[in-house]
């Protein structure tokens, strides 16, 4: 213990943290396989007709050998419903990118826009806080009969949702920058552009930035649900069709690929943000 | 009489008060002044009597209610790089280093510089400050207060202005930093031909640094009641100048305006129609006449003398 105590906060939560997940994985695996197959069907298993002989949790090795069988292949294709893991993130995350920055890039100079006149901050406010809190699964079948296409709807999906916290946060930010900092552009006589470029964006750039993680945060969390509506390619289709399957352990996998990749994102937009924040 | 290089006319400023059933704040009324080229002036009034929003106008930041101002034969109606601003709280801007908010301003001023002559001309002005050897590239959140002040000096002399405005430059520094940066401003000021018009909180600043000091009244309805010559001869020395006779009339007229007279001669009824300020001067050493009328020894100083 003493020694323990004696290391560092960080060593000592990287040993925290391994002993949280050693022991969490050993319950996992020592209550499945003491449960055994002969276990009563739960409830969910009833409700759902099941009882069919893969349908029980698989323990934490089972879900490991299918983590190594499918990083070791990514990218296979054989056939619409078995693709490797890789080629459905890649779906999910060409979908998600595609959306997200179709959204920033209307919603920053939008922002701007809006954050640079008081008229058009208050006037569009109404607007942005009514359709910010609508779920933007609720714009699929709109989107599916509009856009006619399951591909391109998904991307609306993305679009609509991520369009929001970069929107108001762009505004925010814009209409926050010191007036001190306007006035210096001002008095070294800066035109619009290059006020807007070298002083208004830079100083808002880190509210902006905060905007664009809760974006794609956000993006990576609606993909899952949206690709389960259209179907067809993605993660989200994926986890679906592997429970369709009973496949309770790709289930497994999938849900912590689509952890991890959310992580790396988050930690992406981290580091712009991390280049971008200053301290007054 | 000729006229002065910075000419300000009949000045009002009023703000919308909502809160006074419509009727506006009058911050100040009927300021009238001029400036010599080369001048070093300083103002003086109690806080909130609205010398930041003269000098703002003085910038083109603020347009006036009424009245004009006029620099070199144009009317100010606007900001201008010929006007180089130091604001009360430095305005460096936080995202970019010392040079390279220096720099910001030189290319302002000469758009078809070359970058390492930009940066040349930067880093000659952060050196007449005294901020080099690595200090430069350090962001404002890693200077200190004077170091700060510095990098918005130079800034502000590196786009070489005709006319200098500073807001209370030293207020928030202590007294052995603003002392050393007061006699850099001085040095670089000698001799530039630069006009310098500095809001100071600070009787014996004013006195250490100005030719002429104008007295503002309290507001609402404010105005620039006198207008103070110093008359102690440059260069100036901090122990030499308590020395000369000047020094303490000044002092006390000064000290005296501000705890009784400021309020005294404040409101409308007061005010002349020309609206220029009553100039004070001092009888020249030696002679007893009376020159500073009013001045009681007895008066407590407002500020310690800062060394
Ligand atoms: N934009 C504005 N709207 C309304 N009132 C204002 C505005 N700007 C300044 N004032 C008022 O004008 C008066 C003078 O303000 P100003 O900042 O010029 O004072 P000051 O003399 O510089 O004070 P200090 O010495 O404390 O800096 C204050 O009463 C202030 O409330
Ligand atoms: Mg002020």
């Amino acid at each position: 213990m003493q020694t323990f105590n004696g290391l560092s906060l960080g060593i000592r939560s990287v040993i925290v943290s391994i002993a949280i997940l050693l022991v969490t994985l050993g319950v996992w695996e020592l209550s499945i396989s003491s449960g055994g197959a002969s276990a009563e069907l739960t409830e969910y298993e009833l409700l759902t007709g099941g009882g069919a002989p893969k349908a029980g949790v698989p323990p934490p090795s089972e879900v490991f050998v299918k983590a190594w069988e499918q990083l070791s292949d990514p990218f296979y294709d054989a056939g619409p419903n078995d693709k490797g893991i890789g080629i459905q993130i890649g779906h999910s995350l060409y979908r998600v990118l595609a959306g997200y920055f179709l959204a920033a890039a209307i919603a920053i100079p939008l922002g701007f826009l809006i954050g640079m006149s008081p008229l058009m901050y208050r006037a569009l406010d109404p607007f942005i806080q009514i359709m910010k809190p609508i779920s933007p699964l609720a714009w699929m079948p709109l989107a599916l009969f509009v856009i006619q296409d399951s591909q391109a709807s998904a991307i609306f999906v993305i679009f609509i949702c991520s369009i929001w916290p970069m929107l108001i946060n762009t505004a925010f930010g814009v209409a926050g920058v010191r007036q001190d900092w306007v006035n210096v552009a001002r008095t070294h006589e800066l035109g619009t552009f290059k006020t807007a470029f070298t002083v208004i964006l830079p100083a808002a750039a880190p509210t902006i930035l905060t905007g664009m993680r809760i974006s794609i945060g956000i993006a990576w969390l609606v993909i899952v649900a949206a690709e389960m509506l259209v179907g067809g390619t993605g993660i989200g289709y994926y986890v679906w069709n592997e429970w369709n399957n009973l496949d309770l352990t790709s289930v497994i996998f999938s849900i912590i690929m689509i952890g991890l990749v959310g992580m790396v994102l988050d930690a992406v937009f981290g580091l712009v943000q991390r280049q971008v924040q200053y301290s007054e | 009489m000729t006229v002065p290089f910075l000419k300000i006319e009949q000045l009002a400023q009023r703000f919308p008060s909502p809160d006074r059933g419509g009727e506006p704040l009058t911050v100040f009324e009927n300021v009238s002044f001029g400036i010599e080229k080369g001048e070093f002036v300083c103002i003086i009034g109690h806080s909130g009597c609205g010398k930041s929003t003269i000098m703002n106008v003085l910038a083109g930041l603020a347009e006036p209610t009424e009245g004009v101002v006029v620099m070199d034969g144009q009317e100010v109606k606007g900001p201008s790089l010929e006007r180089g601003v130091v604001f009360q709280n430095y305005s460096l801007l936080p995202w970019l280093s010392a040079l390279r908010n220096v720099t910001f301003a030189v290319q302002a001023r000469h758009p078809d510089w070359p970058k390492d002559k930009v940066k040349a001309h930067s880093y000659r002005f952060l050196e007449l400050v005294g901020l080099t050897g690595g200090a430069e590239r350090r962001k404002p959140s890693q200077l200190s207060g004077g170091m700060r002040q510095r990098v918005s000096i130079a800034r502000a002399f590196a786009i070489e202005p005709k006319l200098l405005l500073l807001d209370e430059p030293f207020g928030a520094l202590d007294a052995l930093t603003r002392g050393s940066i007061q006699d850099e401003l001085l040095r670089i000021w000698r001799g530039s031909g630069l006009t310098v018009f500095m809001i100071t909180h600070d009787v014996d600043e004013a006195l250490y640094l100005a030719d002429r000091v104008l007295l503002m009244t309290n507001g609402p309805y404010a105005r620039v009641a006198e207008s103070v010559e110093v008359g102690i001869p440059r260069p100036r020395s901090r122990d030499q100048i308590v020395e000369h006779p000047n020094y303490y009339k000044a002092r006390n007229h000064l000290v005296h305006f501000l705890a009784r007279r400021s309020k005294e001669l404040a409101g409308r009824e007061h005010a002349t129609a020309s609206g220029q300020p009553e100039t004070v001067r001092f009888a020249d050493p030696g002679d007893d006449s009376p020159g500073g009328e009013g001045a009681d020894p007895s008066q407590p100083a407002l500020r310690a003398v800062n060394q």
